[in-house]
């Protein structure tokens, strides 16, 4: 018997029962839970090594289920799928570690994690997903299980947080049900098929077509954060920060441009779809939602506000990839997918550590705090020369292919858009490494507390460190295979292989 | 198969036994709960031998005595029966299970025999293969759901089921007149004798409007639900979850019946379909709105049955091109509406006895203190919402399908709509039970049977959604919705 089919299962159940098993924890249960925790962030992390290894080498990684009249749940590990699960994997145990370090003593820490452990398990589910339905059930379960997380502290605040939320993400989500439904009546099948499965529709039906594009993207938009469905991003801020970093850099916004990535090069075709013409108002909605986040982010105060408005910016990079034409732009928007979520989550491990330490949360109050936190401040400016796009950080390969990509189909206009957004980016994070390194500290720190003759606490430095690391390593070392760039190579080669 | 299933006559026993129980818990009330318990689960056990049964040999008919129809009294089961006698079996399981704790000395003796005679009354309905016997088993399913909305006898709870009555009588009525003019019509109450002479006479159209009105006044459905929300909001607990999981159902199944096998080519010639699904629309946006606008909890559940009694009617319009698929779709949507909303109940049930008030906005950390509870209003808020993976989202996938296959916008767009309003007022709880309130209240202990019987009816709702590959063809047994498309 092939054991192969069990493993995209056994990917989900490594996160869901640790988290069944934690919600039945007490509050005291500390070792158990930590346990628990990272022996599953551990297992899965074996198991999509095994995975890479073998899809590399042409295995089958595929589980069936009948669902629904000729409709089947389908769990299948193909390279785009293994290129956003091995992000999510990676970056799930280093979250742990750092959430576990930042809630250490707060209450409700077993309804947390719980959750926690739910909400990564629904975005491998939407990695895995081998078709549009199973994709959408993960998808809503990815919204109904990071609800609690945002609600967690539970004052009024994150009440309305959770609701302006919910009522983002479910209209989204019941805009996708209607488009998947549409498209299902017309097609017969919801399969995930490299270069689509509308290539035998005639041309009577592409209005049809097209109105379901509009509901798909427009669905998978909101959790995408694209300008005008972003509302909801800055405000889920309320969050405790492993969460703001979990819900930035890989779970829900990676969902939504996962989605859209899906729904293009595996339901419509990115060819198709250019026929379509419906690829270049995405191209443009992507480039306005850029320069907006960007602009929006010059003015906030707030660091985490700021770093959310950067995300908006940054999320749209990888669907502005998608939506040019040409297998160097769609390595540029794929590979953006991990180096923005390594570098973003950098960023908010180190927002994180900030306010934890020192109480700080606003720009105006980071004067000279390089100094008191050095190797925190450290991470931070690797992870923003990687928003900036200077090499050899990732940032810059990203838009170095997106450069490239735009150039090969003609779209020379793109290039300003990099150009401007990069600017941007230099404009409102600059500023804050030139606070934190060279301004004077002030005489005391909002609320500070001490962990000796450490800067902060080892759980809560060592994750943004590895995570820049990684950002650099990833750049530097991008053409060795299993590199994101070698990966995406490789989902790009299959989407636009001859027949 | 499993030969111990097979020989018993299942379904004479899941009528006679629970209105024996029923005896016997009123003769000896010191016994009601064992009794009451262990007659829940044998209902269980005679549900699972009959639908071995239908597996084995298809359709079962039962002529009670020997004497079929015209003369007698005949039993008839096929997949809709089965699915709906499931639905009772296990709702009515759960609600026992939660009863036992929940009814005190005086209460229990009061309860028990009641919920007896209802639970024998529905197997009956469901089981009843002629107009008659449907009007008689009718009858005792209200009667029993009005003296069960009494129990407590507050005066609201007394004002409330006073009005119970009084639709419920005048349906009754209109429903027997309109039975004795078929029969006068037509010369005959079985429904598959009636089935082959019915014809679009004056007669059976008198008797569409009258049979039809009164189920609709009994199914509560838009705009005739007035009596519905009082009645099930001031019940106990458990009884609001069977009022609203099952009895509204079984007025609804005979709707379905009838229209199936009767006035399907009728109604649908004098556009009584889309006047159906009208209301239905209107009904869900309706009664989602309504709940949505409820500062108690036990009402805003309440208005949600409602707004998904309104769903069941989406499917009349739709049913004439795609039978099969839109029947399925609305026999899957009251399975795990029915399962869903009794955990809802249940859980409401829970949190006001915790809290001792059912006020939203104090709901007060619940989340926390009572987690099982707000875990099982969590997975219930999903099936009803629709949301996948759940029983709810198989229902309404089905008949989305069919509503956009045949073009029919305007009902998607309802049942798109009626999601997110669900979604509205079921987060609308449990975001209120992160919250801390204002005052702090003293709080009393639940006992765990309440906690798990609700979690346990949730879980049943999440899990139908991965059973339609096997649910569905069980349906199909004795093709209850016609072979294929064209209805019966």
């Amino acid at each position: 018997m092939n054991w192969d089919g069990w493993i995209p299962p056994l990917l989900l159940a490594s996160s869901l029962l640790p988290g069944l098993i934690i919600f039945t924890l007490a509050e005291e249960q500390v070792r158990l839970r930590t346990l628990l925790n990272l022996g599953g962030a551990l297992v899965k992390l074996a198991l999509v090594g095994w995975m890479l290894w073998g899809v590399y080498h042409g295995h089958h990684y595929e589980m069936r289920l009948a669902l629904l009249p000729n409709l089947e749940l389908v769990l299948r590990a193909d390279p785009l799928a293994l290129l956003f699960i091995t992000l999510s994997a990676v970056l799930w145990l280093v979250t742990t570690v750092y959430a576990i370090g930042y809630l250490e003593g707060s209450p409700h820490r077993s309804r947390f994690f719980g959750f926690f452990s739910l909400c990564v398990t629904a975005t491998v589910g939407v990695a895995l997903a081998g078709n549009l339905i199973t994709f959408l059930i993960f998808y809503e379960l990815l919204t109904l299980a990071t609800y609690p997380l945002i609600v967690h502290r539970g004052t009024e605040a994150a009440r309305r947080a959770g609701q302006s939320y919910l009522a983002y993400t479910l209209g989204g989500g019941a805009l996708l049900l209607l488009g998947t439904v549409w498209l299902y009546t017309l097609t017969g099948t919801l399969e995930f098929t490299p270069q689509g499965i509308l290539d035998n529709l005639g041309a009577e039906h592409h209005p049809t077509l097209i109105m379901i594009f509009i509901l798909l993207i427009a669905g998978l938009g909101v959790k995408a954060a694209l300008v005008p469905l972003h509302g909801w991003l800055p405000q889920a801020m309320v969050a405790p920060a492993p969460v703001s970093a979990l819900l930035h850099a890989v779970a829900v916004v990676k969902a939504g441009a996962f989605g859209i990535m899906r729904v293009v090069y595996d339901i419509f075709g990115i060819e198709f779809a250019a026929g379509l013409g419906v690829l270049r108002p995405l191209a443009w909605l992507a480039a306005v939602t850029v320069f907006y986040g960007s602009l929006r982010a010059l003015f906030q105060d707030d660091l985490k506000r700021r770093l959310a408005f950067s995300t908006i910016s940054q999320v749209a990079y990888i669907i502005l990839g998608v939506a040019i034409v040409g297998p160097l732009a769609t390595i540029g928007g794929l590979v953006h997918l991990v180096h923005q979520g390594l570098m973003k989550i950098t960023l908010f491990f180190c927002a994180g550590n900030l306010a934890e330490t020192l109480g700080i949360h606003k720009v105006s109050e980071m004067d000279g705090v390089g100094r008191r936190m050095p190797w925190t401040m450290a991470a931070f400016t690797v992870g923003v020369f990687g928003m900036i796009g200077a090499p050899p950080v990732a940032g810059f390969i990203s838009k170095w292919y997106l450069g490239l990509g735009a150039l090969e189909a003609d779209q020379g206009w793109v290039l300003v858009v990099l150009a401007g957004s990069s600017l941007l980016n230099a404009a409102y994070f600059l500023p804050i490494l030139h606070r934190a390194w060279f301004r004077q500290p002030p005489e005391s720190w909002p609320k500070e507390r001490s962990f000796g003759r450490q800067e902060t606490a080892w759980m809560l430095l060592l994750p943004p460190l590895l995570t820049a690391a990684m950002a650099l390593a990833v750049g530097l070392l991008a053409t060795l295979p299993f590199s994101p760039l070698e990966w995406a190579r490789l989902v790009a080669q299959r989407e636009f292989s001859q027949p | 198969m499993a030969a111990p299933f097979i020989d018993l006559p299942w379904g004479i026993i899941l009528i006679l036994l629970p209105l024996a129980a029923a005896m016997a818990a009123f003769l000896w009330p010191s016994m009601a709960k064992a009794v009451g318990l262990v007659t829940a689960v044998a209902v269980v056990v005679a549900v699972v031998g009959l639908g071995w049964q239908l597996l084995d040999h298809g359709l079962y008919r039962h002529a009670i005595g020997g004497w079929g129809a015209p003369l007698g009294i005949e039993l008839y089961a096929d997949g809709l029966s089965l699915l709906m006698l499931m639905a009772t079996a296990l709702v009515g399981f759960a609600v026992s299970l939660y009863a036992a704790a929940y009814f005190k000395a005086e209460d229990a003796a009061r309860f028990w025999p009641l919920w007896l005679v209802l639970l024998g009354a529905l197997n009956a309905l469901f089981l009843a293969a002629d107009i008659f016997n449907l009007y008689v088993t009718l009858e005792l399913v209200g009667l029993a759901a009005v003296a069960l909305a009494a129990l407590t006898g507050s005066a609201t709870a007394l004002g409330a089921a006073m009005r119970y009555l009084l639709a419920n009588l005048l349906a009754s009525l209109a429903y027997l007149l309109g039975v004795a003019l078929l029969y006068h019509g037509f010369g005959s109450v079985d429904i598959a004798i009636l089935a082959t002479r019915i014809a679009p006479a004056p007669v059976a159209f008198a008797a569409l409007g009258l049979i039809t009105t009164a189920l609709l006044l009994k199914t509560a459905l838009f705009p005739l639900h007035f009596w519905l929300p009082p009645a099930h909001a001031s019940a106990p607990a458990p009884v609001s979850a069977l009022l609203s999981a099952l009895v509204v159902k079984a007025s609804f199944y005979i709707l379905l019946r009838l229209w199936l096998e009767l006035f399907a080519p009728l109604g649908a010639g004098a556009g009584i379909d889309a006047l159906l699904g009208l209301l239905g629309a209107a009904a869900v946006l309706w009664g989602s709105v309504q709940a949505l606008r409820q500062s108690r909890l036990k009402l805003l559940v309440a208005y949600s049955t409602v707004a998904q009694i309104g769903y069941l009617f989406l499917a009349f319009p739709l049913a004439l091109a795609s039978s099969v698929a839109v029947w399925s779709a609305v026999a899957y949507l009251a399975l795990a509406h029915a399962l869903a909303k009794a955990a809802m109940f249940l859980a409401a049930g829970n949190l006001l006895r915790f809290g001792g008030h059912d006020r939203i906005a104090d709901l007060d950390r619940a989340v926390q203190r009572l987690p099982l509870t707000t875990a099982a209003f969590a997975l219930a808020g999903v099936s009803i919402m629709g949301l996948p993976p759940s029983g709810g989202f198989v229902g309404k996938w089905l008949l989305l399908e069919a509503a956009l296959t045949q073009g029919r916008w305007g009902l998607a767009l309802v049942m798109i709509l009626g999601g997110l309003l669900a979604a509205a007022y079921v987060f609308k709880v449990l975001g209120y039970a992160f919250t801390p309130a204002a005052v702090a209240h003293k709080s009393t202990a639940v006992p765990a049977s309440m906690e798990w019987a609700a979690l346990l009816l949730a879980l049943a709702a999440i899990l139908l959604g991965f059973m339609a590959p096997l649910l569905l063809p069980l349906l199909g047994i004795g093709e209850p919705f016609g072979a294929n498309g064209a209805g019966p």
